[in-house]
């Protein structure tokens, strides 16, 4: 070989001019997508701050407003279906905000053909999931596009809420030293999707966890003012929701990998498919960053309540690397908890 | 590629020629073809990759190794 | 899990770690060649631990990231063609091909699936006769036996809408390979476990002989890389060339033969391009002839497409041990697992991505 070794790699990237299924996944392309298309056109100061739902004041009172749209296939899976996961999903985003549920408006897309009677189970599990919180579904719409257009049925739930005097919840205000807590073990939703799709066919009994988190955020609330923000870690997982506050709040994460509860299914589901459970989505578990002199009050307050009985301190927010999550092994050694560039791939090496 | 873990078959049949058995990995079940593992039953452990035993786990083997790597560490611990 | 978590045992990985560290009296260069424990190796920071005497360098241990660039184009020409139902394994749905990807296609239009297994996409066949269903068998000796089943399976049914493009490739050749080149820093070898499951370790032998080389054929969970690593250790401290098996649960010296019977039926070796390194004999697998109504490049008439390869850059040099991906002066900044350049960046088992999202800030840090 003579001649200076030449050192970059000139394979060119692939043309990124089409949106592809990673940039709904919430990792890395999702937040480019939100960056260069939407936000450059959409000027409210409430939209740049970036938060999971909309906070503002009208004649005295603070409202949350947020939206969620709901895509999953299949349409029905153990531990919920398409409606009960579009009012839960809004509820969370409002209840993650600190925000009491009030009011949800209902959009469906709906493919030509579908079955009237799976609607009808759809409504019926909205109405109620919503009961139960309960929330009022008060207006909504529905259109009808041509068959080969959509995946059967599609939702868009848009909810507001009431935001109690003094309490704040905001990335912006995680601070170094803040204790990381996570309500339970993760991965079920996730990997009990992934079991009912075609053409990955293992079985396990199980279910989504998608649940309401509006109570377990009030007793937490109720325990301790000394809560700076909580997220649902829901598409992209817990290192999505972790690696979005690192960067919006400007500080870095360490979290204990013996600290993570994950269910045997879901580890067993994972180890089988080379996916990492903490990139897969959650439906009713919270993480919340907590002032440490809190942290023992409020997982108190979660274990007490039947969504969080399984409740961890898995990690503490740190000064430096800003915007970077970083995972303590057993074996004492640390790696980093990247955000994905897209779709968590299963690996076959 | 290399991805394989480690599963208990659950159950065994032949479908269309082909050695098939029901395999699980923790708390999931997966079918898996048997072709390579004639010699593995239910109740055995099989190393499984895409779908497919390349080995039978051998018991025995797996014990002397972990037994070496504690014997290892005991007298590395002075104890 | 059982067989799973007794070889992550913590304390049993610090016992393993100190005796490493006692005996290692001079620096050693060690190398794998499996993406899967490249995975285990840096995803646990077992470098950091052994280092900074014994040196761990990644091998071109990932089957996604060495596909030619030429397979790939052919796989997006196929998988383009509307009549197809093209199924790949998920890895390789990002490698970037000369001008797009696979999920560039589905993006467009093209009807990809994620397959788990081959069988998968034999049974697409069988429930869609009317589409032709193309499978992208890519990978080492592990997955051969499974992708030569496919292939075996569709001929005994008869199916007429199943083909199979077909780039595996072998592990020796690209040992050989490396050990021939000048500058080869690589003083003892871990084997990779699931290929030697199916394959035995007997053509390791072979090399060890010739080239005074220490192998130690290991599995994938951190406590058989520690094993692996201190018995390589222990035989280049004693002066001793040998192949050892530190994975005899699942390994023994003939493999698997009902695997390899079943691969050599299906397949036979031929000269294949490694992306980033460039050709090397013997180190690849196609169709028989018996199974060319199978070939899924001869069907769709792509056997013509062939990229040239990339004047040597640092890939290969990465791919051979010789250079860590930090060396590389655009590693995480224009190459990174988002838009990656080179072949290493392109999975996430290669030795670049590996580094990037598990390692980089030890990297960042001077460590």
């Amino acid at each position: 070989m003579s001649g200076p070794i030449q050192f970059t790699c000139p394979l060119p990237p692939a043309a990124k001019d089409r949106i592809v299924l990673g940039h709904g996944s919430g990792g890395k392309l999702s937040a480019d997508l939100l960056r260069d298309v939407f936000l450059p056109f959409f000027p409210s100061p409430i939209l740049h701050r970036l938060e999971d739902q909309a906070v503002f004041e009208i004649g005295g009172a603070r409202l949350a407003f947020t939206t969620d749209s709901f895509v999953v296939k299949p349409l029905f899976f153990r531990g919920g279906d398409i409606g009960s996961l579009a009012v839960h999903g809004t509820v969370n985003d409002l209840a993650m905000g600190g925000a009491t549920p009030l009011y949800l408006s209902a959009g469906f897309i709906l493919e030509e053909g579908l079955e009237i009677e799976v609607l009808r189970r759809v409504a019926e599990s909205m109405g109620r999931a919503a009961g139960a919180i309960p929330i009022e579904i008060v207006t909504g719409d529905t259109k009808v596009v041509e068959k080969g257009s959509g995946d059967g049925l599609f939702v868009n739930t848009s909810g507001i809420g009431l935001v109690p005097e003094g309490v704040r919840l905001s990335p912006s205000l995680v601070r170094p030293g803040d204790s990381i807590l996570l309500s339970g073990p993760i991965g079920d939703h996730g990997i009990a999707i992934l079991a009912e799709r075609e053409g990955i066919r293992f079985s396990t009994e199980l279910a989504s966890d998608c649940a309401p988190l509006h109570g377990l955020a009030a007793g937490m609330l109720a325990a301790s003012r000394d809560i700076h923000a909580m997220r649902d870690p829901t598409r992209g997982g817990v290192s999505s929701a972790l690696n979005e506050i690192a960067s919006r709040a400007g500080v870095g994460m360490i979290i204990e990998e013996s600290a993570i509860p994950v269910r045997d299914e879901v580890r067993g589901a994972c180890e089988l498919l080379g996916l990492d459970p903490l990139y897969v989505a959650n439906e009713g578990k919270l993480i919340a960053f907590v002032a440490p002199q809190a942290a023992d009050a409020v997982l108190a307050a979660m274990r007490r309540h039947e969504l969080g009985t399984g409740a961890a301190r898995i990690g503490v927010v740190t000064e430096a690397p800003a915007g970077l999550v970083l995972l303590r092994t057993p074996f004492g050694t640390t790696r980093i908890v990247d955000m994905l560039p897209g779709d968590q791939l299963p690996r076959i090496c | 590629m290399c991805l394989a873990i480690p599963g208990q078959i659950v159950e065994a049949r032949e479908i269309d020629g082909l050695r098939v058995g029901v395999v699980r990995f923790g708390g999931v079940t997966r079918q898996a073809c048997l072709d390579f593992v004639p010699e593995a039953q239910c109740g055995d452990y099989v190393i499984v990759h895409v779908g497919f035993a390349i080995s039978r786990v051998d018991a025995a083997e797996a014990e002397r190794t972990y037994r070496l790597l504690e014997e290892m560490g005991a007298l590395e611990d002075g104890g | 899990m059982k067989y799973l978590d007794e070889y992550r045992d913590p304390a049993l990985a610090r016992r393993l770690v100190a005796e490493i560290r006692r005996s290692a009296t001079r620096p050693w260069v060690l190398m794998e060649i499996c993406g899967g424990q490249t995975h285990t190796l840096v995803k646990y920071g077992i470098e950091e631990l052994v280092g900074p005497r014994v040196e761990l360098v990644h091998g071109p241990g990932c089957p996604v990231c060495v596909t030619p660039l030429g397979i790939i184009d052919q796989a997006i020409a196929i998988a383009s063609n509307p009549k197809v139902i093209f199924v790949s394994f998920g890895d390789m749905l990002r490698v970037p091909g000369s001008r797009s990807d696979l999920f560039q296609v589905k993006a467009a239009g093209g009807d990809v699936r994620i397959a788990y297994s081959p069988m998968d996409a034999v049974s697409l066949a069988r429930e869609n006769p009317q589409r032709a269903v193309v499978f992208f068998a890519v990978g080492f000796e592990t997955t051969a036996p499974a992708n030569a089943t496919a292939v075996w399976q569709a001929k005994r049914e008869g199916l007429q809408n199943f083909s199979m493009l077909a780039s595996h490739v072998l592990v020796p050749p690209a040992i050989r390979l490396l050990l021939e080149s000048g500058s080869n820093r690589v003083q003892g070898f871990i084997a990779p476990g699931h290929v030697c499951t199916v394959m035995g370790y007997r053509e390791y032998e072979e090399l060890a002989a010739r080239y005074r080389m220490p192998f130690v054929v290991g599995g994938f969970e951190p406590l058989d890389l520690l094993e692996a690593i201190l018995m390589l250790v222990r035989q280049l401290e004693e002066g001793r060339a040998q192949v050892e098996n530190q994975y005899g649960r699942s390994v023994n010296r003939d493999g698997n033969k009902a695997a390899r019977r079943r691969m050599m039926e299906v397949f036979a070796v031929t000269d294949r391009n490694w992306r980033g390194i460039g050709p090397i004999a013997g180190s690849g697998l196609c169709l028989r002839p018996e199974y060319a109504a199978f070939d899924a490049g001869r069907i769709f008439g792509v056997e013509a497409i062939a990229a040239p390869e990339p004047p040597e850059c640092i890939s290969a040099l990465v791919l051979k041990g010789l250079k860590k991906p930090v060396d590389c002066p655009v590693f995480g900044t224009r190459c990174t697992p988002g838009a990656p350049l080179g072949a290493p960046m392109v999975s996430s088992e290669g030795a670049c991505a590996a580094y990037y999202r598990y390692r980089r800030h030890t990297v960042l840090a001077g460590g």
